[in-house]
């Protein structure tokens, strides 16, 4: 069996880039607050989406579309309008966080896909099985605080498909619970789709130190030739007393890829990368490694080695908490 | 922690020297006129700025003793090539074969930052709906330049093949072969 390689597309450039370096899946968002990646110049209109999904389908890959922020009160209908469009749009699935999203799709689209986003944070059998017996849900978007014994025991108590993280940036929380962005900007990745948005980040040269803050907060400060991480709090390096370091997460990138083996024993279905706002020259370079990494496995050939460190945050990377280790 | 498995490349020093005493307002309207070409070519690249479309960008390659300053203006730019910088909102700075590669999306935007190459000051949004739009557009700056040279296309495509072997610098967009 080949694992399925679900890669990111923030734009049709990438989607395209995705689907011609062998990406199973591609998985992407409209541009507005109904994804959790509503960046600047990102994303897709609605006949970006189609055109996006005719390419892919036309060369054997899949689209999901994210729709996996949480409605506001009274707003419902901008997320029910993403769902109707992706649907008629051809998405082979949809990727849905909120109950009550999920329930208008099993209601208004029955024969449409839907998987169950990391935004849900469904992290045992139970609510699984839970999501699969009510809303029809067919796979779920593992958060990425579990370690591969306890995916093999979810695995083993539920008929629902698993897809697991093996690349990227990482979230140190309970996905969809996160708020530390709204404390200081009153945005965040649940509610209007942006971690840390880059309207309220603002970057300072100081003298080859560069100084980065988030809604006028200083959260580190680089040294100078230092690597650079993203401008998120949770990766902020903090001083309390006489002690500065990371508080949450040191700026590292998620790699998993030498657990590839063991995910697929733990009866993982799918692999997803993440860094839907990365570059078509990033995904095109992550999936073709992943993707030539399954096929050896599936073929039992030995697996390569990886050349990606250049593209992680903090140029360095971790296997997260696939490996627990924690301090 | 390991480095660059191909260093970006920084301008021949004579390139600086000869941009220090080339009279600039010829090469800001080549440029103007050259930018509104892609923007017909490629109305998507302007559409994707979005509310970012008027802001002021400031490129500054920091290999070369000028900075380049760009008015969208909603897909009907304006580049100025300057000596000293201007006001703007945003500005996007690191060597000229970085900011190249970037445009030709043989770089990952976000490695470059992780890497300190690529540096971005004021108006970080504007800076990154610039940076998206441009890997959107598959845009090949010397193909576009071919495109406009009539009976010169062919050897001036054959010289910029030439050019980019020997310095590493991507003139064009490389179709399947991402550098990093």
């Amino acid at each position: 069996m080949v694992m399925e390689i679900v890669c990111p597309a923030g734009t049709p450039a990438a989607l395209r880039a995705a689907v011609k370096a062998g990406a199973h899946t591609v998985y992407c968002g409209f541009n507005d607050e109904t994804n959790a990646r509503n960046f600047p110049g990102l994303n897709f209109d609605r006949s970006e989406m189609r055109a996006g999904i005719a390419f892919a389908h036309a060369h054997g890959a899949k689209v999901l579309v994210a729709i996996n922020t949480f409605p506001r009160a009274g707003e419902q209908t901008l997320w029910h309008r993403a769902i109707a469009d992706a649907h008629h749009a051809g998405a082979d699935a949809v990727i849905l966080a909120d109950a009550g999203l999920l329930a208008h799709a099993a209601r208004m689209h029955p024969d449409l896909r839907l998987h169950l986003s990391v935004q849900a944070a469904a992290a045992n059998a139970d609510i699984i099985n839970y999501y699969a017996e009510v809303f029809g849900v067919k796979r779920v978007v593992l958060p990425r605080v579990l370690s591969v014994p306890e995916i093999a025991a979810i695995n083993a108590e539920t008929g629902v498909e698993t897809e697991v993280f093996v690349f990227g940036g990482l979230c140190v929380m309970a996905e969809g619970r996160c708020s530390l962005s709204s404390y200081a900007t009153g945005l965040s990745p649940n509610m209007n789709g942006v971690c840390s948005p880059a309207s309220h980040v603002d970057y300072h040269d100081d003298g080859g130190v560069l100084d980065a803050r988030l809604g006028g907060y200083t959260i580190h400060r680089t040294a100078k030739n230092a690597p650079a991480p993203y401008p998120t709090l949770c990766k902020g390096c903090f001083s309390a007393g006489e002690k500065t370091g990371h508080l949450f997460e040191d700026p590292v990138s998620l790699n998993a890829e030498a657990l590839i083996p063991q995910l697929l024993k733990a009866g993982v279905t799918a692999l997803k990368i993440e860094g839907r706002q990365r570059s078509k020259s990033y995904v095109a370079q992550v999936v073709g490694n992943f993707r030539a990494a399954v096929d050896a496995l599936a073929e039992g050939r030995p697996m390569p080695k990886g050349m990606l460190t250049r593209l992680s945050e903090g140029q360095a990377m971790t296997t997260g908490a696939y490996r627990k280790t924690w301090r | 922690m390991s480095q660059p498995s191909t260093p970006i490349p920084t301008c021949p020093r004579a390139l600086a020297q000869l941009l220090r005493v080339l009279p600039l307002a010829p090469l800001s309207l080549s440029l103007t006129a050259y930018s509104r070409r892609i923007a017909k070519h490629h109305p998507g690249l302007f559409r994707r700025l979005g509310v970012y479309g008027d802001r002021r960008f400031i490129l500054d390659p920091t290999d070369l003793p000028i900075v380049l300053c760009l008015d969208p203006k909603g897909g009907r730019p304006r580049v100025q090539v300057l000596r000293q910088t201007t006001p703007h909102d945003a500005r996007i700075s690191g060597p000229l074969a970085a900011l190249l590669g970037l445009v030709h999306g043989a770089y990952d935007g976000d490695a470059l930052f992780f890497s300190r190459d690529l540096v971005i000051a004021g108006d970080t949004g504007a800076a990154l709906a610039l940076r998206n739009a441009v890997d959107d557009a598959e845009l090949n700056l010397a193909q576009e330049i071919a495109a406009i040279s009539g009976p010169f296309a062919r050897p001036l495509r054959k010289i910029i093949a030439r050019i980019e072997q020997h310095s590493g610098v991507f003139l064009t967009r490389p179709d399947d072969a991402p550098a990093w």
